[in-house]
């Protein structure tokens, strides 16, 4: 009955050290794929928000005020009870009868792309608002094409003043997987539910799995300061 | 095709939800606040330990979930048998004061970050202006450092309240029935999915864009004396 800290965490027969580790991965999975989503979202929000079209401009707006203005785990649950609800349907009308879901870590990567999506929509207007409009008259001057714009000076720089607030986004992004212990997937926080359910230390692995969470993020915020640095060369004087 | 009457009973029945929410997040915004004070003050010090447990909470509260949090204080703290011995526990027993609790102390460490940029961000000139006026110590506070740093904060803090109120859904996960709990509940039952979510959506873009029309109201009542900036 009573295990020392060092076997319960250990990777014995007895320990949750591997199961520990393996939910981590799969945190750390759900949150590059959330984020990578996000990041197609808010690439394409932003365009639509920088549109010269009204009804575009409405439609990127209406993104993200909404999907940052109502709660994270509202919308994982639409993505999870309606992504079953409307995957059903289209079986039951192909021929298919019964109930169909998508997997957990599907809908979590989906519903969370969406969330990072509209936060990174306005991190990616405000970097092309900063672009000096001076330098893409110089490159359509020497004849760049639309795209080579795009490629050698729109691209680099939107990227470089986006940096320090992706990187916010990112550790949102990775909070926010806690979330996912609400549809069943099991990344850090579920894991450590069940373990603490089993073992009745609920103290010792939520308490581990929080200090697993400061782990992850530091080590990806570090990373992501070095490439912020690296980036910032070119500009330095 | 629309059903409005469903639209309505759901509405209604989010709306008796809506006091535990707004409940939950001025209690922790509130009693977050009073703490990011102390927790500002601390980081502030010239007292190496108070500036070093400061950092750590900050950390600690600002790296981890808020899920995490809720569940280490409405789960864990069970754990300690002196608590449970204490005269706090029928308080950290209800669910609603574990909720509390965490949002508080979450909220703690954003706002403790949010006071100290604002202060940091007081100009250098304005206070040795102040100096030369012969103000210090808590004079120039209230005068000076303490009116310019709500302006340059409020904007910072008022997102921080946003994320409060969006916070505040987790509390439906440790079974209280404020919006979101009842949402879930509804969905659960009915299983029309998304007409229950357009109406809890908006029932929280209401109450967010609300929140952000007063702060920046009280945004521009700080800042008559700029007030010939707009045209």
């Amino acid at each position: 009955m009573t295990m020392g800290i060092t076997e319960l965490l250990g990777f014995g027969p007895q320990g949750w050290g591997m199961p520990l580790l393996s939910a981590a991965g799969i945190t750390l999975v759900a949150a590059t794929g959330g984020f990578l989503v996000g990041s197609l979202l808010g690439l394409c929000g932003a365009a639509l928000k920088l549109s010269r079209t009204p009804a575009l401009r409405w439609i990127g707006n209406f993104y993200t005020t909404f999907f940052r203005g109502i709660p994270e785990i509202l919308i994982v649950y639409l993505f999870y009870f309606g992504g079953s609800v409307v995957l059903t349907k289209i079986m039951n009308l192909g021929g298919l009868p019964g109930f169909f879901s998508l997997p957990a870590l599907l809908i979590g990567v989906l519903a969370i792309g969406v969330v990072s999506g509209a936060y990174q929509t306005e991190a990616y207007r405000t970097a092309f608002m900063r672009l000096d409009r001076g330098q893409l008259e110089a490159g359509s001057a020497c004849g760049m094409s639309r795209f080579l714009l795009l490629r050698r000076i729109i691209a680099p720089q939107t990227l470089r003043f986006a940096l320090p607030a992706l990187g916010n986004i990112w550790q949102s992004v990775l909070k926010e997987t806690a979330l996912l212990s609400v549809i069943g997937l099991t990344e850090l926080l579920r894991q450590a539910g069940t373990a603490a359910g089993s073992t009745r230390e609920p103290l010792l692995f939520y308490g581990v799995a929080a200090v697993m969470f400061l782990v992850i993020g530091r080590i990806t915020g570090f990373f992501i300061a070095r490439t912020e640095k690296h980036l910032a060369k070119a500009w330095s004087r | 095709m629309i059903d409005w009457s469903f639209l309505i009973e759901v509405l209604q029945k989010l709306l008796a939800g809506l006091p535990l929410t707004l409940q939950l997040t001025g209690f922790s915004l509130l009693i977050g606040f009073i703490l990011a004070v102390i927790v500002a003050a601390a980081a502030a010090s010239r007292i190496r330990v108070f500036r070093w447990v400061a950092n750590c909470h900050v950390e600690l509260f600002r790296g981890t979930p808020l899920l995490v949090q809720i569940f280490l204080i409405y789960y864990g703290l069970g754990q300690i048998p002196e608590l449970r011995q204490s005269f706090l526990w029928p308080f950290l027993r209800e669910p609603y004061w574990c909720a509390v609790l965490a949002l508080a102390l979450n909220t703690s460490a954003y706002t403790a970050e949010i006071i100290r940029g604002a202060v940091q961000a007081v100009p250098a000139g304005e206070i040795e202006a102040a100096r030369a006026c012969g103000m210090s110590g808590f004079l120039l506070r209230r005068r000076i450092i303490w009116p310019i740093a709500l302006r340059q904060g409020l904007p910072v803090y008022g997102s921080e309240i946003i994320l409060m109120i969006k916070g505040t859904s987790l509390a439906s996960i440790i079974t209280l029935n404020e919006v979101t709990g009842i949402a879930y509940k509804l969905i659960s039952s009915t299983y029309r999915i998304f007409e229950v979510f357009i109406v809890t959506g908006a029932l929280y873009l209401l109450v967010t864009a609300l929140t952000g029309l007063a702060i920046s109201l009280i945004e521009r009542r700080l800042n008559v004396h700029h007030a010939y900036r707009r045209t």
